[in-house]
This record gives C-alpha cells, structure tokens and sequence, in this order.
C-alpha cells in the first residue's frame, strides 16, 4: 500500500525523521519497498494569477499572458496550454528558477514576444508522467507564496508491502495506529460534522445470506452535482496514495478507502428496481461489471441486486447498468461488512482483484461502516451538494465476527519467546494494539479489537509482544539439545561420492528444468506417457521429464552452439512416470544421467585427438559402479532403446534387475537436438546403487603370481563378456586375475571370427604353483572355453 | 730413475688430460699396475742401505696414494660429466599441460546446497528429500494454508489439479518426516520448488533449503541465534543481520531476515516458531514441545556468495559459466 506521509502525519506526527519512520514500520514487520517524493527538486515556483490573456499575434498555439505574483509589476509569459485563462491561479516559474532535470528559467522570446518565466503543468514539477495543460490552482490560492510550500511538496510516497494478515493496515487510520503504538503516542483522528438529514427516503434492504454479509448500511443522496470537480487537497492525497482522480463521486469513495480501509459503493439511484437484496448469485446469472466486461456468476459469489438483478459483484466489483454514470443526480451509497470466506478466492475466479476485494477478502473492521458512511457523506455534500436520506441499515448481530477473547499465558509466551518480557511491558503492548487486557492467574486474557482478523490464538498474541518489542531487542542464543549421535549406515552409499567420482573424470554438473519439451522427449521415449502441467510457462516446458536425457541433450545443443564442443555433463534429480500404485499416481525417482560428446581428452601436445565412444563413457560409469564395491552384481547386456543406437546400447543390470541404460544416442536424433557429432549417455536409478558392500579384507599372498596369455578364435558375434564370465566362474581359487587386452579381426582370424586375447593370473596362497599344475589349470580352461563357445587357440 | 715428486707430478698431468675412463685406466696401469712405475720404485728399494728402506717406502707409499687420489677424484668428476650429459638431454619442458583427466566441478547450486547442509549437519540436522510433484494436503492444507488463504494465490503454483501441484516450497518434507517420527527432530530438506514465474528475477524452478528443529522449549531466542551463526559462517564475514517481522501461515511469530550488504540490506532467509495448527498436523501436542522453521533460496545465497549476477544463468548449464566452480 502506498501512502502519503504527510497525510499520516496529520493523524500521528512522532518527534521522529522520515527514515526513522520508515525504519521503524520495517521493524514493525510493514516493510518498506520505495521511498518517492511526490514531486521534483524545484526553486523559485509561485502562485500566480493570470490578470490578462491573449492570442499570440504570430502563432496560433500559444497565448500571452500578464501573470500577477503579487509584486509591484505584473510578469509578461508566453504559454502554450490550452487550459491558461483569465483569471487562473497558477504555479509561474519566474526567472531564476530551476526545474526538475536542471532546467533553468530564463528571459526569453517567443516568436517575438518576451517571456519571463514559465506556467507550469504537473508533468514539468515531476508530480506526474505527463500533463495535458498547467497547473490549475484553487482560487483560494494565495498569489506570491512558494508552490512547493503551498502544495506541500516536501512529501514522500511510502510504499509498504503489508502482509497477508494486516488488512487493519490498508488505510491511513490503521498506519496511524500502528505508528501510534510503535510511539506510544496517541492519535489524532480528523473531525467533521455529520451531513443533516434532510430527507426520508429509504430503500429496503434485505440480507438473504447473512453469513457472507451480515451488516449492510444505505443511504439515499439526492441531487449531487455530477459535474463538481474533486478538491486539489483530495486530488493530491489520492495521488500521494497511488489514486488517479476519476470523478468527483468516485473520488470520494476512494478517499474514504484510502482513509479508514473501508470500500465504498455508490449507486445510481433510478437505476434500482425496488429494494436491496443481498443475496448469492445464481448459477450462471449474468453480470456486466463497470468496466463493460459481462461475467457468468457462479452460485458461491455474493451479489447485490435488485428486485429484477444482479447489480454489482458484492466487495468486488460494482455493474455497470447500476453505476453512477454522466447524468446521475440521485445515488444510493452502500457501505457494508462482507465476510472474508464469502469473498476469499472469489475475485480471482473471475480474473479480478480489486481494492475492494483485496480489503474485504483480508477483513474490513465489521464495526466501521456507519463511520465510513457519515464520512463519504459529508464530502459529498462538501464538494457535490445533495440532500441527504437517513441511514438504512441491516444486520444480522449473530453473522457478525465474534470478537476473539484470547488467553496467554506467561509460560507460553516465555518459552516461545525464551525470554521473559516484564508484564508491563506486555500489558502496554497488547493495550495499545487495541486488546481490552485482564490479568489471570496464568497469565492474561485479552479481548481483541474488531480489526484484527489476525488475532484468534495465543501465539497471534506472542507475536504481537515480540514484534512490537522488537525482534531485535531478543538475543540471540545458541539451541541445545542432546548429544546423541545418529544412526551412520556405511553400507550407504553417499550421493557426494557419486558426484565426486564423476567430478574426477572431467563431468560438470548441470541442473535441467524437471519441465521439458513433450515433443522432443517423445522423440527420445516415444512410449512415455507424460505427466503434462495445464498451464505451464511455455509449451515447451510443459511436460515433466520421464528421464534426464530431453534437457541434458538439450544441454549439449545449446553449448556446441556456443563454440563448447567437448561437453562431459551428469545430472541427477527426479524422473516422473505415472504409475497407479505409487503415491498420488506418480513414481518420483531419483536419476543419474551422464552425457558425453566430442573428443575424448582437450586436444593435446602429446595425446593423439579422437572422439569418444560408447566405451569412454562405460568407463565413467564403470568407475561410479565400483563405488558399491560389488562388480560382480552388475552386468551390462546388449538391449535396444529407443533413444540409442541399436548395435550400441545396453541395459545395465544388478542382480539381474535393469536399472538404466547406457549407449550412443541414436544417429536420426542428431538432427532434432541439434547435436553436432555422437553423443553418448547412461541414466540409471540412484536408489538401485545407494546400497553397497562393506570391503572384506582377504589374505594377500606371499607366492609368485604366473602370468600366461591366451587367445580364442571365437564366432564374431559372441560377447566377450560372456567369455570372461565363463572363465572367471570355472577358473577355480587360483585364478587371481583375468584381462581382457586385445580384440583382433583381420588377417590370420578366419572371416566371421575374432580373437579375444586374455591374460590370466595364476597364483596360490599357500605355496609356489608348479609349471605343471598352472599348465594343467590353463589347459583346463581352454578346453573348457572350446566347448562352450566352440573357441579355438589362435595359432 | 725418476725422482718420486716428477713422477706424481707427471701422474697428475696425465690424470688431469685424460678424455675418458678408457685413458684413464691405462694410466693407472702405467703408474700403479703390477708392471707399473710405482711398483718398479718399490723393486729399487731392495737396492737402497737398509736403514734407509723405511723412510724411502713411506715416501713411495705416500706418492702411489696421492696418485690414487688424483685418479678416483678425476674419475668421479667424469662419471659425474657423464650422468650430467645424460641427465641433459633428457630436459622436458616442464611447462608443458600435464596428460589426463582434468577436473570437472558440481554445479554452483550443489556446492552451496552442500555447505548449508554441512553447517547443519554438524549440529546433527539430518538431511531429508521428498517428492516434487505434491498433494494439496503436504504443501499447503498442512502447513496452515486453507483453500481459501490470500498465501494460496500468492504462490504462483503449478497446479496438475486441484489436489495435485509442483511443491511450491521443501515444508512438505518437514510434514512427512514428522509423520513417521517423535520429537526431538533436526531435520534441513533442500531441493528444487517451483513457482509459475519467469523473468530476469525469477525462474519457474529453484532450490529451497529448509530446517526444521523441534523439541521441548525451542525458542525464538534460539532460531535467532542458530540463523545468526549460520549466515557469519555461510558469508565468513561479520555481517550485519536484522531480524524483521513478517507473515508466513506455517510460522507464528515469523520473521524475514537481512543481512546489510554493500547497497543495503537484502533479505536471504524466512523464518518463524513453528504454527500451532502446523505441529497438530505433524501429530506433535504445541503445548509440550514448540518448533523453529527457516527457508532460504538457494540462488539468491550462491549469487551473493559468488557474485552471480543473472539468476537464469544457473538453469543454462553453459560450461563457460559452470566450469568457473572447481
């Protein structure tokens, strides 16, 4: 809410500077986002009246006038706009002056005719963004006194970003109190006389859901001049408060809004067909608000209507049918007390928020309509005339807020505070607030003031004595607690580990939207099934991931296009596959994802350059898998998915569960992530690794280890992998070791064949092996081989 | 024959022109070898008076020595010649990169993400995920946020329905850890929230990170004291830190904090005792153990810590601005 601090200051003026103020209402917990003056730095501006006016004698747009600013001599002007006439109080800038933006007022000469000064518009005196003629002072002005002075000028704008719960905050009066009790001191509330009741007529009022309203005051004003024009001081004030002036009528009710928080509504008083119901709408009556917009109602939207219909969106809108319009002389004034629930949510389901809505659906004071009424009554009559009708008004006493009657006890306060703030002080505090405070045994109870929705519980108390006393008035104290130490599982797989593992071998991490492109993650999983956001930033961040792959390809694409074209990127996060048996439909899974492209080193002085391929990046993985400590239990197999290569791509198996993929990304998908060169990427689920096995140490021998090397001529076809596995399981306890060192086809390997060279380790723990013995285990071996995979020695 | 002096004289000459280890040993066949010169001296001392012998032999004895001096020192300098040359050529420039894998680095988020749970930690904060796709109930009716509540409109949620959003904010976390354990509790939760929000300030995925303390007599003095060691650790400097009231519906009092940084203060954190209406939703009785609750944005701490100055940059994944975190 933005507020002038001049007007707060005609309720509650503290012996305080303008930053202590507004240090102080920040540390009230009503934060301060802008501090504005509410014109531009100027000198030497004065009232002035134009005693003569005349056309220009060489141009047609502009006007010579004489200007009195109460000197001996009158002040020749040259002025362009169209609203300068005889007799106009205006604000001169007379020679010498400085405007905003260091513009100096000099002698002049406009086409002939001398100027000595300038007529200023609000736009030039930087009170507004633009202007469409000068400054048009009330008559009353004195001639000769300093604008700046005159208009008081030396104001700011306070914008404080209020809360959800500080509705009391919406308008000078509640401001004023809050400062007030922030000072203690007290406030001066502004007077006036009540307009005179002069006339009899009422119009009915009855309240068919008094839950959602249940007081409704009305009033009939007859004869306003339609045409009045709103006073400087109210006009200045709206805008001080972030206003612009429409009309008179709605000027006022405006102010009335700005002043006490309480909305207003004027209708046009012919235009009502019988009397007031306030009642809720019906399923799809329709509506046309003032500003020409027609609504289907729904049936939980409150309505205030006549005899024959809706006339306005009650606390949220007013009709335009039931509006005041040009030509209106009669109107019926509401003010009333809508319930929050029956406004909460409900301007939002129209697309609406008003200054109504956003105050009702908070909570307006249920105690302050007649205020408010005799308030906007007496500026009416003030500045549009009228006869004035009495009050009508409806209420239903039981619909009404019950004032809260809260309990705090010293024990609670203490302990959630972890001081102990002296009952004074509390006393002070909470009476301040408004609270009608009695002591009890425990503690106090007090009866909350109506404009405080947000004081119902104990602890709403407890805040208000620590706010108001000062956040920073309370010490700060470390917490403690027992030293128990929590359960740490080993077997536990860190995540920092993985990350560390990966960090190692040169991988970045990257963080990717959880949102992607539906149409390229279909490209990549055309199985998917979706989950799908209905209203999502953009279409191409509408569709939850069902792997890490869309936004890390993604990733890539958009580093290659910015000359990165070695890119090593791992992610892990969430994965979303719908799945009826998990929470809420939806399986949230954590993922690692890795992705490489490019050459595999940065080129090199001594490293010949290449690209990297499916087995760079299973060494990777490789590597992230040996954290489990438990080889054995993984295994990759050859398997097809979509999103890869199908002669490169694995399933990655453990304990013969598939846990992820690894493989070259598919060469037709190139093209739509715009990936320059082969990418290779893995995903697995994190959960299937998190567990590992502790190591167990063995004996290391003390006996020489025998190498021997062999090579199998075996079907080209045949996974190497299945050899290794063959032999590790029939190799026997001497077997230490097995690596596969070289893969050969070509000449001397019959066509349809290849030659797996493997070293294998021999050696006993107990004793030296024999050159017989390790002879016999190898041949064991390669008969072993040659039976299974019908493999021959390569001679 | 030669006097002894011209002969070790001689000798030295020799030592000092030889080229090589070659030349070297012929010398010293030449002087102290079987057939050597030294060894003819000793034959003439059969010659020489008897009395005489002693003091002869001392003095040949004395001159094979120094020449065997000579000769192991200009031996060791040419082995040492040799090494050196050997060692000479083979100079590497030893400016050259270095062969391998260079380091890669985790992305900003993490390594702040890391620290705050690290702080935590030590004090035995125990770290706690949940799902992202969330429930109404978890991430907004538990937490004291009714259907009808202004707070609800003011998140800019991502709703699947009405019962079914992209958490807004980690609190969810707290609820379901609650659900399955008693107080005392440490826990922080940090993880990705999402908010229907996109321009230079804001993206419609950040990370939150959440702590939540719950025991018998948690205090507001203590929330204040724990988030003011945090920050002095967070920033390692003594900055200032203002407590400043505010409204959250899941804290009660509640407060944003700010620290006074170089173009005044900047809010980095929210907090508050645990509401009432939000420990009964975690099955714990209020009037028996009380809470604190904070929350911080992730981004906005890793921009300030490291100057980071576009907030979208985080979500980019460039590796000109990823690779700057080792």
């Amino acid at each position: 809410m933005k507020f002038s601090e001049a007007w707060l200051r005609e309720w509650v003026n503290p012996e305080i500077t303008r930053d202590e103020l507004t240090h102080q209402v920040t540390m009230a917990g009503l934060e301060v986002d802008d501090v504005d003056p509410v014109a531009g730095e100027f000198t030497k501006v004065l009232v002035g009246e134009v005693v003569e006016c005349g056309q220009h004698p060489d141009a047609d747009k502009l006007q010579v006038t004489k200007i009195n600013i109460g000197e001996d001599e009158l002040i020749d002007i040259v002025c362009g706009a169209k609203n300068c006439r005889l007799g106009l109080k205006v604000a001169v800038a007379v020679v010498g002056a400085v405007l905003p933006g260091d513009f100096e007022i000099k002698k002049a000469k406009l086409r002939g005719q001398p100027s000595f000064g300038m007529l200023c518009s609000e736009s030039e005196l930087g009170m507004a963004e633009s202007a469409e003629g000068i400054i048009e002072l009330p008559a009353d002005a004195p001639v000769g006194t300093c604008v700046r002075e005159y208009l008081q000028l030396d104001d700011v704008i306070i914008d404080v970003d209020l809360t959800a719960n500080r509705a009391d905050c919406l308008g000078i009066a509640g401001l004023a109190r809050e400062v007030g009790v922030l000072n203690s001191i007290a406030v001066t509330e502004p007077s006036w006389e009540n307009a005179a009741v002069t006339l009899t007529d009422e119009v009915a009022i009855n309240l068919q859901a008094p839950s959602a309203c249940p007081r409704y005051l009305g009033r009939v004003i007859r004869g306003i001049n339609q045409n009045a024009v709103t006073p400087l001081w109210m006009v200045e004030k709206l805008r001080r408060c972030g206003v612009r002036s429409v009309d008179a009528v709605v000027d006022i009710t405006q102010f009335v809004l700005l002043e006490f928080g309480h909305p207003m509504h004027a209708f046009d008083l012919d235009k009502l067909q019988g009397g007031i119901e306030v009642r809720l709408a019906e399923q799809d009556e329709k509506l046309t608000l003032l500003d020409g917009k027609e609504v289907k109602l729904n049936s939980d939207t409150l309505v205030i209507a006549d005899q024959s219909k809706a006339l306005a969106m009650a606390g949220i809108f007013g009709g335009q049918d039931s509006g005041v319009a040009e030509g209106t002389t009669d109107i019926f004034l509401e003010s009333a007390f809508f319930a929050p629930l029956a406004i909460a949510g409900r301007a939002r389901a129209y697309g609406l928020h008003t200054d109504a809505s956003h105050r009702y659906e908070r909570g307006v004071d249920p105690v302050l309509q007649a205020k408010a009424m005799e308030r906007a009554t007496q500026l009416l009559v003030d500045i549009c005339g009228g006869s004035v009708g009495p009050i009508t008004e409806a209420v239903s006493a039981e619909h009404l807020p019950a004032q809260a009657t809260i309990t705090l006890r010293r024990s609670k306060l203490d302990r959630l505070i972890g001081i102990s703030i002296d009952s004074e002080r509390v006393e002070t505090i909470l009476t301040q607030l408004g609270c009608k405070v009695s002591v009890t045994a425990e503690g106090w109870t007090a009866a909350a003031p109506t404009y405080r929705f947000d004081m119902e519980i104990e602890e709403d108390l407890i805040e208000e004595v620590a706010r108001v006393y000062g956040y920073n008035n309370i010490p700060n104290i470390a917490p403690e607690a027992a030293l128990t130490m929590p359960l740490h599982n080993e077997a536990t797989l860190k995540l920092s580990k993985v990350r560390d593992v990966l960090v190692n071998r040169e991988f970045q991490e990257a963080i990717t939207y959880s949102f992607v492109d539906p149409d390229k993650q279909l490209k990549l999983h055309p199985e998917a099934d979706a989950l799908i956001l209905p209203h999502p930033i953009s279409k191409d961040m509408s569709a939850m991931r069902v792997s890490l792959w869309t936004g890390l390809l993604d990733s890539v694409s958009k580093n290659q296009k910015r000359q990165q074209n070695r890119v090593r990127l791992f992610e892990t996060g969430l994965r979303f596959i719908k799945d009826e048996n998990a929470e809420n439909g939806i399986n949230q899974q954590e993922m690692l994802s890795g992705v490489i492209i490019g050459s595999a080193n940065d080129e090199h002085w001594n490293i010949e350059t290449r690209n990297v391929d499916f087995f760079d990046l299973k060494a990777d993985l490789e590597a992230v898998l040996d954290l489990c400590v438990d080889a054995s239990s993984f295994e990759f197999k050859a398997e097809a998915n979509s999103a890869l290569h199908p002669g490169q791509s694995a399933g990655i198996y453990r304990n013969g569960k598939n846990i992820g993929y690894i493989g070259t990304v598919h060469p037709s998908l190139a093209k739509p992530f715009a990936l320059n060169g082969t990418a290779v990427i893995f995903e697995l689920e994190l959960d299937q690794i998190i567990t590992r096995k502790l190591p167990q140490a063995g004996d290391i021998s003390k006996f020489p280890a025998n190498h021997r090397d062999l090579a199998f001529v075996v079907d080209e076809k045949l996974n190497a992998g299945n050899v290794l596995k063959f032999i590790e399981k029939i190799g026997g306890t001497e077997l230490v070791g097995i690596n596969l060192f070289d893969v050969y086809q070509g000449k001397g390997v019959e066509e349809g064949k290849k030659s797996l060279a493997i070293g294998l380790i021999l050696q006993d723990k107990t004793r030296t092996l024999e050159e017989q013995e390790i002879a016999e285990s190898v041949n064991n071996i390669v008969e072993a081989v040659s039976m299974e995979f019908h493999a021959s020695l390569r001679d | 024959m030669q006097h002894l002096d011209e002969i070790v004289a001689n000798a030295q000459q020799q030592i000092e022109n030889a080229k090589d280890g070659n030349e070297l040993e012929q010398i010293r066949l030449h002087y102290l070898g079987k057939k050597g010169l030294m060894t003819e001296q000793m034959k003439g001392l059969g010659k020489l008076p008897p009395a005489e012998k002693p003091a002869a032999g001392q003095m040949i004895n004395k001159a094979k020595q120094a020449i065997q001096a000579v000769l192991v020192a200009r031996k060791q300098a040419m082995e040492a010649e040799v090494l050196n040359a050997k060692l000479a050529s083979e100079t590497i420039d030893v400016t050259l990169p270095g062969r391998g894998a260079k380091l890669g680095g985790v992305h900003p988020v993490t390594r702040t993400v890391d620290r705050i749970t690290e702080f935590f930690g030590e004090l035995g904060f125990e770290v706690k995920n949940g799902p992202e796709v969330e429930d109404g109930y978890h991430n907004f009716d538990a937490l004291n946020i009714p259907p009808h509540h202004p707070a609800r409109a003011d998140h800019d949620t991502f709703y699947f329905n009405p019962e079914l959003v992209l958490r807004t904010q980690t609190s969810g976390v707290q609820i379901r850890t609650m659900e399955k354990q008693e107080p005392p509790v440490r826990i922080i939760s940090p993880g990705r929230v999402y908010r229907n929000d996109y321009d230079q300030t804001h993206t419609p995925m950040f990370h939150q990170v959440e702590g939540l303390m719950i025991a018998e007599n948690v205090s507001f003095t203590q929330l204040k004291g724990i988030l003011h060691d945090f920050l002095h650790n967070f920033f390692e400097e003594d900055l200032e830190v203002r407590f400043r009231p505010s409204y959250f519906p899941f804290t009660e009092p509640s407060a944003e904090v700010d620290v006074l940084g170089k173009n005044g203060w900047l809010e980095v954190l929210g907090c508050g005792m645990v509401h009432p209406t939000v420990l009964r939703s975690m099955g714990v009785d209020p009037d028996k153990y009380s809470g604190f609750a904070f929350g911080m944005g992730v981004e906005r701490l890793t921009m300030l810590r490291y100057g980071v100055n576009d907030l979208r940059s985080f979500f980019e994944n460039d590796l000109r601005f990823l690779k700057q975190f080792k």
